[in-house]
């Protein structure tokens, strides 16, 4: 691809919705369609990739290939027919945490179309932001629940798996449960935290705290001075 | 695609450099060098870009230019046009909001009984918290103790925090983090089955509590997901556009405009508890921003209406490290916790000129001063001057594979653009990052109108003047659940008058007798960014 020069001398042809309209080279496909006087409330959020509100499905010219992207990161291109998919109707089960066990029955049950996954691979590669949705619905069906929980750790609950799905899996919906039920369970204090917390409701800092809430910035200064020379330069 | 041609004599002298940095550290800016580094070069020290607000509670203290319009301006909507008798919703308690303060908030108030209706201007979850990377603060490790969390919090707040809610702030750190573990978020943890954590700039320890760089978006997820399984009602795109309040001067709920097909609606609550967020979409000063899509001031504009107090507007906060190029990415954060992990900031020869860790606002300044005053920046083509984060040192430092795993999503979005961040640094400049300020909130989260509460980035003072990383994901948390719960506790105790919105006419007089007419029509709601507008530039004056 050619240099940047975004507001400069060369513009690309884009198709919003099937209407065409010419934008600087270089924009997002979200500031293309702000460019061409689109003012965004559904299908745009963090403008920061995360938030999973503009995912897009496009296409270009003369390849009949259809790509996903988030049209806050993805560059438009010359020849560009671009959508937005901005909501999924995915199921969803209700569940407790804290009652919930992460079993292969509680999967099943709660979402018995797991079965009909027929490894076609199209949630991969239908994902936005690369994650191997495939891999977790796999290790899923196969109980292997703490891979799951860490393939599908940057998952940003667009839909778009859901979306594209022959079988009619909301597979981000499930792994979003199988990581709060292995979180849950993984996630325990360790002794010298749980003492921790015993000492905070003691009070064993209060003393301390008020101490210091009655010095002003100028006499804290040396003492955070002291602090500062007391700790690790680079962390490790 | 990576860098282009102009750019590259640069990111070769960053390259040839490292090996000679490797190591090393720039000296720490001494306490007078600091003060005079934020006097001449921080946006906050800059009087050029405030103005005095001239109505209200507030009246004679500073406020950015940017923020001021949007506060001396009347409603969007005319109290005649709104039919209180015929509320849409009744509830105890109307949250505005779904980032962490506000889902926090709401969960708390729901499992202590009461009835609970979310609104929210975009999507559920939308918010600044979602895109927190760097992490959560709190005393865990066995050298640190929330004692030392509060000095450190007080001088990154340059001694003007308030201090009474800074003592909550990190005696409770701890406790939110188990409570955010037993809704099952997976914090990142060590071997040993401890929690792994990192020191950002400020901070006397390693403190800030991490799920590799997607932190907030585990968390909100969580919450989300939470909210959903407690049968929490949420209007999405649904911003509230006007507090209503009662007879008695006491706030009685909000009207929401459904963005879908311009109607209001009327909410009708006993408690309301803002959950706004904060302003980076109004471009303070001109910069770029790191914030989402709607952090437009809202909560402040409708809380100042109704009487609210509030503290420390005039201080914005700017990260010293927003994305600088490519483009597409530009004000884009880069947490941190890179420069924890020993990333240093070096200019377009290729030398350090401040050490990593400096506070936020002290970072701020020196790359500011690096690329203007010392001309010393690294031009791009776009015409946008940074400076470079060495993001290399980080696996030379921790071993290969660190950056990748630590930093997936930011390896992911350079990639998608050819820049690797493992073997070239990436183009760093300043971005409007945090309202430090806000409204005057309690330990409790009352602000000073009856039956309104706040938390989060709405809010000010617990930060002071200047907040340190990895506290607002802790400040949220802290706050939402104090809010929600007082919240709940009050409900009983509340004895409502009759709804009005006659605070927007009172309003619009006080407008008119200090002689300000104005198109601007507040609040916001959301940024126009249509037509030229799409392309953003850095126009923010200088200080000096």
């Amino acid at each position: 691809m050619s240099e940047q020069k975004s507001g400069d001398a060369y513009f690309i042809t884009i198709y919003i919705y099937g209407k065409k309209y010419e934008v600087p080279a270089g924009l997002t496909i979200m500031k293309s369609m702000e460019y061409s006087g689109y003012r965004l409330t559904r299908g745009c959020g963090c403008r920061g990739g995360v938030c999973g509100a503009c995912s897009s499905i496009y296409r270009i010219k003369d390849n009949p290939k259809w790509h996903i992207g988030l049209a806050c990161q993805t560059t438009a291109e010359d020849g560009m027919y671009v959508m937005q998919l901005p909501y999924v109707p995915a199921y969803r089960a209700m569940y407790d945490v804290n009652v919930t066990q992460c079993t292969d029955e509680t999967i099943l049950s709660l979402y018995p179309n797991l079965k009909r996954c027929m490894g076609c691979n199209t949630c991969t590669n239908s994902c936005p932001v690369g994650i191997n949705v495939l891999g977790y619905v796999s290790a899923l069906l196969r109980g292997d629940f703490e891979t799951a929980r860490h393939l599908s750790m940057e998952c940003i609950m667009c839909g778009m798996c859901a979306a594209r799905c022959p079988a009619e899996l909301a597979p981000m919906n499930m792994a979003m449960m199988v990581r709060r039920l292995v979180g849950k369970k993984t996630q325990v204090n360790t002794a010298q935290f749980s003492e921790r917390l015993k000492n905070i409701r003691a009070g064993k800092w209060t003393d301390e705290i008020h101490k210091y809430m009655g010095m002003d910035k100028v006499a804290l200064q040396p003492i955070y001075k002291e602090l500062q020379s007391s700790s690790k330069r680079v962390d490790v | 695609m990576a860098y282009p041609a102009m750019m590259m004599p640069s990111v070769q002298k960053a390259n040839a450099t490292r090996q000679a940095r490797f190591q090393k550290a720039h000296p720490e800016l001494t306490v007078e060098e600091k003060a005079k580094l934020l006097q001449d070069f921080h946006p906050d020290f800059n009087v050029k870009v405030k103005t005095p607000l001239r109505v209200g509670a507030n009246e004679g203290d500073l406020a950015p230019m940017e923020l001021a319009k949007l506060i001396e301006a009347p409603s969007r909507i005319s109290p005649g046009e709104v039919n209180l008798d015929k509320p849409d919703y009744c509830t105890d308690i109307l949250v505005i909001g779904t980032g962490g303060a506000g889902l926090s908030a709401a969960i708390t108030a729901k499992a202590r009984g009461a009835n609970v209706l979310i609104a929210t201007k975009l999507r559920s979850g939308d918010s600044n918290t979602i895109m927190a990377e760097g992490g959560i603060a709190a005393a865990t490790d066995p050298d640190d103790s929330p004692a030392i969390h509060y000095v450190d919090t007080i001088i990154g707040g340059r001694g003007t925090n308030v201090v009474d809610l800074v003592e909550i702030l990190v005696t409770e750190a701890p406790f939110i983090l188990e409570w955010l573990c037993s809704l099952g978020v997976n914090f990142d943890r060590r071997a040993d089955g401890s929690l792994f954590n990192h020191r950002p700039g400020g901070h006397s320890r390693r403190r800030s509590h991490s799920i590799m760089d997607l932190t907030g978006l585990e968390i909100m997820r969580v919450l989300s997901d939470e909210a959903r399984n407690q049968e929490i009602p949420i209007l999405e795109f649904s911003p509230a556009v006007e507090l209503i309040m009662d007879d008695k001067g006491q706030c009685a709920g909000a009207v929401l405009k459904n963005l879908d097909n311009g109607k209001l609606l009327v909410v009708k609550s006993k408690v309301v508890i803002m959950a706004t967020g904060g302003l980076g979409r109004i471009h303070p000063l001109g910069f770029p921003t790191s914030n989402h899509y709607g952090a437009t001031a809202d909560g402040i504009v409708m809380g100042y209406r109704t009487g609210a107090k509030l503290i420390y507007i005039e201080s914005v906060q700017f990260h010293p490290t927003g994305t600088a190029w490519p483009e597409q990415l530009l004000g884009l954060l880069i947490s941190e916790a890179l420069r924890a992990q020993g990333a240093q900031v070096i200019n377009c020869e290729g030398e350090m000129f401040a050490f990593n860790l400096e506070t936020r606002d002290a970072l701020a300044a020196a790359i500011i001063r690096e690329c203007n005053a010392r001309g010393k920046g690294v031009v791009t083509p776009a015409g946008i001057v940074g400076a470079w984060l060495d993001t290399p040192l980080i696996d030379m430092i921790h071993g290969p594979g660190t950056f990748e795993r630590r930093f997936a999503g930011i390896y992911t979005r350079f990639m998608g653009y050819g820049i690797n961040p493992k073997e070239e640094p990436i183009l760093v400049y300043p971005t409007q990052h945090y309202q430090n300020g806000g409204m005057v909130i309690t330990p409790k989260g009352e602000t000073t109108v009856p039956n309104l509460y706040a938390a989060g980035e709405v809010s000010g003072g617990v930060h002071g003047q200047n907040r340190l990383g990895a506290n607002s994901l802790l400040d949220i948390f802290v706050f939402g659940r104090r809010a929600g719960e007082a919240a709940a506790e009050h409900l009983s105790s509340v004895k409502q008058g009759k709804p009005t919105l006659e605070h927007l006419n009172a309003y619009n007089k006080a407008l008119e007798k200090v002689g300000i007419a104005t198109d601007v029509r507040s609040p916001m709601i959301l940024p126009d960014y249509r037509f030229e507008k799409a392309l953003t530039k850095i126009t923010h004056m200088e200080a000096q």
